[in-house]
């Protein structure tokens, strides 16, 4: 117990040194480099909210100076608790915050930073990590590895664009994208549970698959018949009355797609079924102690399957978001590794709903950030801007979360009598 | 040798099926897909024979495109005929460097899925030696693979040293740093240093001739050198895993990371040690596949030779000797569906379908032999990754 301890002691600590020498990094630098060079205007009206602030303006060196302050208090306090031995998460958070915040007033001296439109880029971005993260969550928490996430959102993506443009409905393209999610699930289900095959190679090998199989129908199909094949119609944005007239929370989280709001319903279920129902206890004996479930009468191996199916048809849902959710047409490859970067804010995420929601949201905001960036257009060349993102999700798993723990029978089938 | 015969039947009766069955059903893709074909639905006779004549054909230039083609005979001598064969080794060339990277890392009980990353950065190392040094002939094909390794090592290694420090899996590592790779290559093409004087697109100067690998078959077929270093690595990294100790204790960390722990090897080392000698191992592939047949470093470089590394390492089954038959037989794919692509217009892109199916079934006996009904089917022991736990 107490080597436990000081293992999470020891890596408050490194969250505490990081972020401390960050912010000092960030007041020298963004503080001092770039003095006098400026100013930089924040942008708070998106659409047709009610406006408290307009704009703001400021000095991009006072700005950036202000920020890491903040940071540097933050981090101070984060001290502090590390020294009570509490938790250090939010103090971490707002140093983050304040960083970021100093970073961008930095780089952007001179130019103008749609903020609410910054924001709700990013959850834009987010939406197809959330329901990508959903599922994996799903598979993981009982006991199966999902590394195909890339293939469910890829399939379902696809069917979906294909369907709508065949419908000229929308809605047909929802309705079928939960169930070619589904159908990578089967196989996943069949070739983990049935066939106890490895399921990380199972995984990897199920994107190549569906990969393959898409690149080539685009290709067959798509493109030579492209007016009857791919011209998927795309839902509107949805208004919700009185909220989405809010200043800055309005415009980001109650003028979007139908596909997102559905996000947000999903994420409060599974939150609440996970931790309040018999089937989330249930899910989660078996993703920590099948032996143990199966003794109390759970029949293990069942409802891991029932489980990744419903992962199948949650991702299903962020696939549809690709194309009936937003541009219409499928593209090749148009996921474009998001299933890898839903994975990694599960794993940032510690395997918790919440927790992985908001890993989501930092990989949105930051791929988000690096194409406002680009727009506006800062010196910084927009490759390595790309590459942050990448680089958040290193730092992620490996510095700030330190080593995270997987449910304890993740990956590993279950065969009655032990044998594995 | 009955009992031989029968045991050889056994040991490729896994594979026989697999093959057998993948490439079933990606004809039934070919078929199904095709509009032509389902136009004649209506008559069963007339729908089987025009779907059999398309698979037919489209198999036939696969075979055309990666082994013999008389057609290329005419007017040249026969030799000729064997071009395709030559673009499957040149394909296969650094996949089975790749695929050895892969393959040793599952020894190690490590899921390398950076060689896509590795390799660019293999590439551009002997890129730049490549064009910007000249040296003597022999030493300059040496300066630019180890330049090239070497920058391939350090950013394998520093996988294995994030894993053995902090703990992070290495899958999510090498996908993130295999972006990272795939930007930097973009960015690194822009600059003055590696862009060709007199042009905008994104390439770089063509290396000197001293560092090209030598054509082996003459002007007019592009196999080069490079299969022998490639299989060169191939045995080295047979040697190193059986008859080396450092291999043992590779193996050893594979099999049981705690027990390993217990015995005294230190996992860390081996974890970073191995990544380093994969990131060495794809690199080289980068190098070889610049130094002996694209000549220029360009964005597109790695195509898909990382990726389809995995695949190779899973078919072969991280054996050396494995892993060389999975890459040819792959080259083949690659190199036919090309063929196949122009001659019958069936898309390159389903022999991805026919690599996934085939590894698939190969790593799933137990499928195999539900659909079969076989009551007995030899299967060596699978290969497994480790879960995140691991």
């Amino acid at each position: 117990m107490s080597e436990i301890r000081s293992n999470i002691q020891t890596r408050r600590l490194r969250g505490v040194s990081v972020i401390s020498l960050l912010s000092l990094v960030s007041l020298v630098f963004f503080g001092f480099t770039n003095a006098g060079k400026g100013t930089t205007t924040f942008g708070f009206v998106l659409n047709n909210e009610w406006v408290i602030i307009k704009e703001w303006v400021i000095s991009a060196a006072t700005g950036a100076k202000i920020f890491s302050v903040l940071a540097l208090v933050a981090s101070l306090v984060a001290a502090g608790a590390y020294r009570k031995k509490v938790k250090i998460i939010i103090p971490i958070s707002v140093a983050t915050f304040g960083i970021f915040m100093a970073f961008i007033t930095w780089v952007a001296a001179g130019k103008f930073i749609p903020f609410t439109g910054l924001l709700q880029g990013a959850l834009l971005l987010a939406v197809p990590l959330v329901f990508g993260s959903m599922s994996g969550l799903i598979c993981e928490r009982s006991g199966v590895i999902n590394i195909a996430i890339e293939g469910q959102l890829l399939a379902s993506a696809f069917v979906s664009g294909v369907v709508a443009s065949l419908t000229h409905k929308t809605i047909w393209g929802l309705i079928v994208a939960p169930i070619a999610g589904a159908a990578i699930s089967f196989l996943l289900a069949t070739f983990a549970i049935k066939f106890s095959m490895d399921q990380v190679i199972l995984g990897f090998v199920l994107n190549v698959l569906v990969i393959g199989l898409t690149d080539f129908l685009y290709k067959k199909l798509l493109v030579p018949y492209q007016d009857t094949w791919n011209t998927a119609p795309t839902f509107g944005h949805l208004e919700v009355p009185i909220l989405s007239k809010i200043p800055l929370i309005g415009p980001i989280f109650f003028s979007q797609s139908i596909v997102v709001f559905i996000m947000y319903a999903i994420v409060a279920a599974i939150t609440f079924a996970l931790f309040k129902t018999k089937w989330g206890l249930r899910t989660r004996a078996i993703g920590e102690h099948p032996t143990a479930a199966d003794t109390v009468g759970i029949d293990v191996n069942k409802l891991r399957f029932k489980n990744v199916m419903i992962a199948g048809l949650i991702a299903g849902v962020g696939g549809a978001y690709y194309t009936v959710g937003s541009v219409g047409a499928f593209g090749k490859e148009m996921t474009a590794g998001a299933g890898f970067i839903a994975l990694a804010a599960l794993i940032f995420g510690k395997w918790s709903p919440i927790g992985a929601v908001f890993a989501a949201l930092l990989f949105g905001f930051a791929d988000n950030l690096q194409s406002t960036l680009t727009i506006i257009g800062v010196s910084i060349p927009s490759e390595f801007m790309l590459m942050v993102p990448y680089i958040a999700t290193i730092i992620a798993v490996t510095g700030l979360v330190g080593r995270v723990r997987a449910p304890a029978a993740d990956g590993v089938p279950y065969l009655r009598g032990g044998a594995h | 040798m009955r009992n031989r015969l029968l045991r050889f039947g056994q040991a490729i009766k896994l594979p026989g099926l697999s093959f057998g069955l993948a490439f079933t059903l990606t004809g039934l893709i070919i078929a199904l897909s095709d509009s032509r074909v389902l136009a004649k639905i209506g008559s069963p006779l007339e729908f089987v024979k025009s779907a059999g004549s398309l698979v037919g054909n489209s198999y036939l230039a696969l075979f055309q495109g990666s082994i013999f083609d008389i057609n290329l005979t005419k007017g040249h001598s026969f030799f000729q005929g064997f071009y395709p064969l030559s673009e499957t080794i040149v394909t296969a060339t650094p996949l089975i460097l790749t695929g050895l990277s892969v393959a040793l890392a599952f020894k190690s009980g490590l899921f390398n899925i950076g060689a896509q990353g590795q390799f660019i950065f293999g590439a551009i190392g002997a890129s730049y030696v490549g064009f910007h040094f000249h040296l003597p002939i022999g030493i300059h094909i040496v300066a630019a693979a180890v330049a090239g390794m070497a920058l391939a090592a350090i950013w394998g290694g520093v996988v294995g040293l994030l894993k053995a420090k902090t703990g992070a899996h290495e899958v999510i590592l090498t996908i993130m740093m295999n972006y990272i790779a795939g930007y930097f290559i973009l960015w690194i093409l822009k600059t003055k240093s590696f862009l060709r004087p007199g042009r905008i697109d994104p390439i770089a100067p063509e290396v000197g001739l001293n560092a090209r690998l030598p054509l082996l078959a003459g002007d007019n077929l592009r196999i080069h050198a490079g299969i022998f270093i490639s299989l060169a690595a191939a045995v080295f990294v047979w040697w190193l895993l059986t008859k080396t100790t450092i291999g043992f204790k590779f193996r050893t960390v594979g099999a049981n990371s705690q027990a390993a722990k217990t015995a005294g090897i230190s996992v860390p080392f081996v974890v970073t040690v191995t990544m380093a000698i994969c990131g060495a191992l794809a690199g080289l592939g980068g190098a070889v596949h610049v130094l002996g047949s694209e000549h220029a470093l360009n964005a597109d470089i790695a195509g898909s030779f990382g990726f389809d590394a995995i695949t190779v390492a899973l078919l072969g089954r991280a054996q050396p000797v494995g892993t060389v038959f999975a890459a040819l037989l792959f080259g083949a794919l690659r190199a036919g569906g090309r063929t196949m692509q122009s001659s019958t217009g069936v898309p390159l892109d389903i022999v991805l379908v026919t690599q996934a199916l085939i590894v698939l079934f190969i790593a799933a006996p137990t499928f195999v032999r539900y659909i079969f009904k076989l009551k007995k089917l030899n299967s060596a022991a699978s290969l497994t990754s480790k879960g995140w736990n691991g």
